[in-house]
């Protein structure tokens, strides 16, 4: 016998008939809830099992049923479907070529939406690019989201940031980076500082199964469980990291929860598609957290139902018809389920709602082109390319700045027209 | 054309037919890293090679850059010749401490008993609408770094041709692909329709084994006005200044940062006594400043005029005014007339 270079196994590729075999799916309701006081060891189970809540039928069952009222479930099925319809819009957008970039969170609406709900105000958020329902939880307005991705003069981050590269200081979401798994020491710093400080704040941090490769995931974990910081690590498991299937950032026969319990931190294997066991996961993490018993690795069972972004074609490394087969279904189509299943719902107030909330979201995509965008329309100021590099600008970018004004009067002057 | 060896390639298909050589020809070459297997890259650089060489040839990595860097050292050292890709070259910092404290100082830490062949291959640049985190050029922090080469491509022939020279050095090579430049020329107009590969004479590329050395500059065009000195994307826009303004100037594709060609650029300068470096990373402290200061101590006598720099500016790369930031055609020409009409 000798040593083999072992090569993960994708389930399936294009041609082949899609096998989710080897998503370990637990039965809804069969797992039991420690108290959030509980120790890391007595919670170890936790990170192999899937913490489900809504059964086939749309029924909450078990001790996980964070026993929401109608209101609280439909705001929930209102915030994905925002999500979902605005994500949908905003790709058309990109195809138009009025957007140069987008991402949308399709199929994952609940990670983000529950967990939001499930977390005080004033905790912070440190999301990563397919978050985008964290803001709209947390009531960013839909016009600021979409001025952001124009580019254009209400644009918070003043024409320097790449299409969904959100934050919201207001709402405490941190800035969103390019570079993947950078918020998560971040977050847990954030953390940190809370206890330093002896607030009651916790923070939260999310980042696909993908980036839990980086080193900062490791540095993370390990400092949350030194310092025992009142953070939540949220690892959204879509199964696909680009073309990537997540064997290749080792979750093969190992879930990624179970990293928490072999660093010391509670780890928790969670349905992302279950609306209420997203609510109520995020609750225990949070509880837990604030009471000083430290963080939670929590591993968000989900699918990457779209493509990565707008470059991305998936058709060519995964079977078309992957989404239709995932063993966890659709969290907006489950949710909503549950609540016809209550009576609070039907399928008439379903399709009112998702008329009105196109019409919410044309309605302000027509408020925020009137801002501009990079192709037609009123146009940020180039100058602000100084700003902010440094609190105030230093002599050699005020030189560059005056430059650049010539070169546009002098482009402007030669072409009659305004600066390429 | 007529030359049944030779291909019409865009500078894609040329880096995927020199790891094809490669691979074929040297059993120990291995390409790593993340998307580049099966899915053949998110630039299509490795398209259809782990279908012909393997698994074990080709491997799909997890997304860190530490480790697959720190891999391909590890690799290296026991007798492969590895090609990394980073996927953007702005996200090559996670792997910086095994670059800069491990692959450029084994040879030098060991003396000489350990030694790590490994390319790194990585898309820098911007012009395609990049954001921050899609459009850098940060050659001048790896050129920066003794015992790096640093290598960057203007064209499909240099970029087989250098990348075959990158896999068979003994010595670690950072190779910067110009990803503006990837499926054609770019000469610095965003408002023209974009160019293919197609036509250009440093497109027709011979489909066997070939290199070009590493250290070697190209005189793109013959001058006597002025020397231009640059690399990458900004050969085709100076080449389009020079056209646009009529100056008679002599354009110089440095191909490789380390090893320098300074007897090529000295030459020039001699002959010239004027001075452009261009180049489209930031400005201060960047490689540019090598070379104005390498060109001043050898050149002093012969200059005429104070050597010029054309660069990005000192800011990061911006979404929304990727134009204003970038030093195109007009910012280049601007600053050749100036360079010209400059009396001693």
């Amino acid at each position: 016998m000798t040593p083999q270079l072992y090569v993960p196994t994708v389930p399936a590729r294009p041609g082949d008939t899609p096998d989710f075999s080897y998503v370990q799916v637990s039965a809804a309701g069969e797992i039991a809830r420690p108290s959030p006081a509980a120790t890391v060891a007595e919670t170890a189970s936790l990170a192999e099992t899937l913490i489900r809540v809504l059964d086939e039928s749309g029924q909450a069952c078990g001790p996980w049923n964070p026993g929401l009222d109608p209101d609280q479930l439909r705001k929930g099925l209102e915030l994905m479907l925002r999500t979902r319809i605005f994500d949908d819009s905003m790709q058309r957008r990109q195809r138009q070529g009025k957007i140069t970039f987008y991402m949308r969170s399709y199929g994952e609406e609940a990670v983000s939406v529950a967990a939001a709900m499930a977390l005080l105000a004033d905790d912070m958020l440190f999301p990563s690019y397919r978050n985008q329902g964290l803001f709209l939880t947390r009531g960013v307005s839909l016009v600021d989201l979409m001025c952001q991705l124009l580019s254009n003069t209400r644009d918070m981050c003043k024409g320097r940031q790449l299409p969904v590269m959100y934050h919201s200081g207001e709402r405490k979401i941190f800035s969103i980076s390019g570079n993947l798994a950078t918020q998560f020491p971040q977050a847990v710093g954030w953390a940190m500082a809370a206890a330093i400080k002896g607030e009651l704040n916790v923070a939260a941090a999310w980042m696909g199964e993908g980036s839990a490769a980086e080193a900062d995931f490791h540095h993370a974990l390990l400092f949350a469980k030194v310092y025992r910081a009142p953070v939540i690590l949220n690892v959204v498991n879509n199964q696909w990291a680009i073309s990537t299937f997540q064997g290749y950032a080792g979750g093969e026969q190992r879930s990624f929860a179970a990293r928490g319990p072999g660093v010391g931190v509670a780890g928790l294997r969670v349905d992302g598609n279950d609306f209420l066991a997203v609510y109520a996961a995020t609750a225990w993490a949070a509880e837990r957290a604030r009471a000083g018993h430290g963080a939670t690795l929590i591993e968000w069972v989900t699918y990457r139902a779209g493509a990565h972004s707008t470059s991305d074609d998936p058709t060519r490394y995964r079977p078309r018809e992957e989404f239709s087969q995932w063993p966890l279904g659709d969290p907006v189509d489950r949710l909503k389920r549950h609540l016809c299943a209550l009576g609070h719902w039907d399928e008439k107030a379903h399709q009112e709602l998702i008329h009105s909330l196109e019409e919410e979201v044309a309605g302000a995509w027509r408020d925020a082109i009137a801002y501009g965008s990079l192709s037609e329309g009123v146009r940020l100021d180039p100058h602000l390319m100084f700003t902010d590099v440094y609190k105030d600008i230093p002599p050699h970018l005020q030189a560059q700045s005056a430059a650049l004004a010539k070169e546009l009067r002098e482009i402007s002057a030669e072409t009659g027209v305004r600066s390429p | 054309m007529s030359d049944p060896a030779t291909k019409g390639m865009s500078m894609i298909q040329a880096l995927n037919s020199a790891l094809d050589v490669m691979l074929a020809r040297d059993s120990t070459v291995v390409a790593l890293g993340e998307d580049v297997g099966y899915f053949g890259g998110v630039f299509r650089v490795t398209e259809g090679l782990q279908r012909k060489y393997g698994t074990h040839r080709v491997l799909d990595t997890p997304i860190a850059e530490g480790g697959i860097i720190g891999a391909a050292i590890g690799m290296a050292v026991n007798g492969l010749r590895p090609v990394a890709e980073i996927q953007f070259a702005d996200y090559i910092y996670p792997a910086y401490d095994q670059i800069v404290s491990e692959l450029a100082r084994l040879r030098y830490r060991s003396g000489g008993a350990y030694t790590a062949p490994v390319t790194i291959r990585t898309p820098c640049g911007g012009g395609i609408r990049g954001g921050q985190t899609h459009s850098q050029s940060p050659e001048g922090v790896f050129a920066h770094v003794s015992g790096l080469q640093t290598v960057m491509p203007s064209n499909p022939y240099d970029a087989k041709g250098l990348l075959i020279a990158a896999i068979e050095s003994d010595d670690p090579v950072i190779f910067f692909e110009p990803k503006r430049l990837y499926n054609g020329p770019f000469d610095g107009d965003p408002q023209q329709p974009a160019t293919s590969w197609a036509d250009h004479p440093l497109a027709e590329v011979p489909e066997g084994y070939y290199s070009v050395p590493i250290g070697q500059a190209a005189i793109r065009k013959a001058g006597e006005a002025l020397t231009v000195v640059t690399y990458g994307t900004m050969v085709h826009v100076c080449l389009a200044a020079a056209a646009h303004t009529g100056i008679d100037a002599e354009i110089i594709d440095l191909r490789s940062m380390v090893p320098l060609d300074m007897d090529t650029i000295a030459t020039s300068v001699e002959k010239t006594g004027r001075c452009l470096i261009a180049h489209e990373a930031t400005r201060f402290a960047g490689f540019g400043a090598e070379l104005s200061a390498s060109i001043q101590e050898r050149c002093f006598w012969s200059l005429e005029a104070p050597i010029v720099r054309v660069a990005g500016w000192d800011t990061p790369y911006p979404h929304a005014f990727e134009w204003e930031y970038f030093p195109g055609k007009v910012r280049v020409a601007r600053a050749l007339q100036e360079l010209a009409q400059t009396v001693s």
